[in-house]
């Protein structure tokens, strides 16, 4: 279970995530998101993908990784189970996505997320490790 | 943010040029209104709006507006064509999220004792709700068609009438609009989606004409007090999405070539007359085309229902698109500045074209009278016609509202309907709702929302579009 803040904004949905290293804070992002989107538990891995994505800062990366997750929802219909990252520097970063297929008679959807957006996103470090604030439009 | 404000008149007040801001901001509100924008960050938005190359006159901000990404909800920017900017956050994610109201010949009488079932059998048959797929599967080759043709494709595939397609703004159609310039991922997304409704705060909704407030208007848009309604609020659904998010993301590393500081990364933009720029305004088009052609065939299928419904044939029924308009779109338009005609690169994000009477880019119909405006609002009030003024083109690139705009976040909606029954609450006014997304009653209930006729009122007062008619829900379809 991934523990994340969720942030009251107006017109969305944000959420704050946390990590030790950029490793963990990006799995526990791109779980977040999915688990805002579905019980993960009830997922059935099916197959993995490949993911790997370009960024021009932690920000910017940060919103290009979880961008691609999404899509991989809204426009293949799959669910992430699990994430294992790679490797991963500011600008790069690679990881083994777990998914399940969508199955209507069995994943519940608790909520649509339709984009991620680059509004107040924030990846920081601070002293006991990191944090990032994101921005979802629902 | 608020106390900066000075008042210019009872519905405008101005944010001063400060800092970088290129032009002043303009809000149209109320003193009531005014107190609930303060915790709001969407003043600021006004201001980074303000910021951006080629703005023109001032960054305008409609009664209903609410923060937004990058350039708030409920805001107007004209940018100069030649020397200005065009941005995917200035139009919002879903390209073309519009609004299209229908008449009937049929009276409340009518649907006496038959309302619950009419809904149940709207629900069954219009897909709504999170990844509802619809009944029309394209080729490649047949959507990339679509895209550059709009509501017409609908109306060639026998979806609707060519009357419809009079009555949409620009005639459901943006010529510029290019396939050539969207990702496979959009095409692929937006193959299995034509025809649906979608969720969040989407509907179908039926109703009845409440009152009249402007005779000549109303009789010219065909409208009569007790009539039955029918209101869709749809867009470009995953399509627009798609684009949105491919031309964000390219426009954020292009700011960056061009050395353009913005305040907000959602603000990316490119010069219009850059290459990049003219790429978004002919992708933004094939998904604005997306969605007309999707309210077209939400329509089509409308009509069928009712048909069946009733056991009665269209000239019965005469079920009649008044108008259709988009209320997130970026276009080329024509305006007076300083006295000299200019083309302008209008984006209207949760604002509404006002076009006054005259106007070329109104239809036959409605020439005369001015464009129609629909208004929608939360589902336990009632949803607004107006008319287009001069007033509007003067001051606002002929823009006004769009809708309610959000007051309470959907946690805070959650957290306020805990214990309460929506649905009950809203029968008890008279209002039927059938819905799927599990959280969506508690979400999209009515104190989420601004009061709409507060909002009508500031738009009415200050000039900028004129009351015509009120219309109230009786059968309200969430996604």
């Amino acid at each position: 279970m991934v523990h994340y803040f969720i942030i009251d904004h107006t017109a969305d949905l944000g959420i704050q995530v946390f990590g030790i290293d950029p490793k963990q804070l990006f799995t526990h992002a791109g779980l977040s998101m999915f688990d805002l989107i579905t019980d993960i538990q009830k997922l059935t891995v099916e197959d993995e993908h490949l993911v790997s994505v370009k960024g021009e800062d932690w920000p910017d990366l940060m919103v290009v990784w979880l961008r691609e997750l999404l899509y991989m929802w809204v426009g293949k219909e799959m669910l992430v189970k699990s994430i294992d990252i790679q490797s991963i520097g500011e600008f790069k970063v690679s990881a083994r996505v777990a998914w399940a297929r969508f199955d209507p008679d069995c994943h519940v959807i608790n909520r649509e997320i339709k984009a991620v957006t680059y509004h107040q996103i924030q990846v920081t470090r601070t002293s006991r490790g990191w944090t990032s604030t994101i921005i979802f439009d629902i | 943010m608020t106390s900066i404000l000075k008042k210019i008149d009872d519905y405008r007040w101005e944010l001063p040029k400060t800092g970088d801001m290129r032009v002043p901001g303009i809000i149209y509100t109320s003193a009531a209104m005014l107190n609930s924008l303060h915790q709001e960050e969407s003043l600021k938005q006004v201001a980074n709006v303000a910021t951006l190359p080629g703005i023109l006159k001032a960054s305008l901000a409609m009664p209903d507006i609410h923060w937004g990404y990058g350039f708030p909800i409920g805001g107007v920017a004209g940018f100069d064509w030649e020397s200005g900017v065009i941005s995917p956050g200035g139009v919002g994610y879903d390209i073309n999220c519009g609004v299209r109201l229908a008449t009937t010949l049929l009276v409340e009488q009518d649907l006496k004792n038959k309302v619950t079932d009419l809904a149940d059998m709207l629900y069954r048959h219009i897909p709504c709700g999170v990844g509802s797929t619809g009944s029309i599967k394209l080729s490649l080759k047949e959507e990339k068609k679509m895209l550059t043709q709009g509501s017409q494709w609908a109306v060639d595939h026998g979806l609707g009438e060519d009357r419809d397609v009079d009555h949409t703004e620009d005639g459901g159609c943006m010529a510029n609009a290019d396939p050539g310039e969207v990702s496979q991922r959009a095409l692929e997304r937006g193959q299995k989606q034509l025809g649906t409704l979608g969720s969040g705060n989407h509907f179908l909704e039926v109703g009845v004409v409440d009152s009249i407030y402007h005779r000549k208007a109303a009789q010219t848009f065909g409208l009569f007090e007790g009539q039955v309604t029918l209101i869709l609020h749809s867009g470009s659904r995953g399509f627009g999405y798609q684009v949105c998010d491919d031309f964000l993301a390219l426009m954020t590393r292009h700011i960056h070539k061009i050395d353009l500081e913005i305040p907000d990364r959602q603000l990316a933009c490119a010069m219009i007359q850059s290459d990049e720029g003219m790429r978004y305004f002919n992708a933004m088009a094939c998904a604005a085309n997306y969605a007309w052609a999707n309210r077209q065939i939400l329509l089509h299928r409308s009509r069928e229902i009712f048909h069946r419904f009733f056991g009665i044939g269209p000239t019965d029924l005469g079920m009649r698109l008044v108008y259709d308009i988009c209320h997130n779109i970026a276009k080329k338009e024509t305006h007076i500045i300083d006295g000299k005609p200019r083309y302008v690169c209008v984006h209207r994000k949760g604002a509404t074209r006002a076009f006054p009477p005259g106007h070329i880019a109104v239809c036959a119909d409605y020439r005369n009278i001015g464009q129609p405006i629909l208004i929608p609002g939360d589902m336990g009030t009632a949803s607004y016609v107006l008319v287009g003024t001069q007033k509007a083109m003067d001051e606002t690139f002929g823009s006004t509202c769009h809708g309610a705009g959000r007051v309470l976040s959907r946690k805070a909606a959650k957290k306020a309907a805990k214990g309460r029954s929506i649905y009950r609450e809203l029968e008890d006014k008279g209002v039927i709702v059938r819905w799927t997304g599990k959280s969506t009653l508690a979400e999209e209930m009515p104190d989420a929302y601004k009061d709409i006729s507060q909002v009508v009122e500031v738009v009415h007062g200050a000039g900028i579009s004129t009351k015509v008619a009120k219309l109230r829900p009786l059968i309200v379809i969430k996604g």
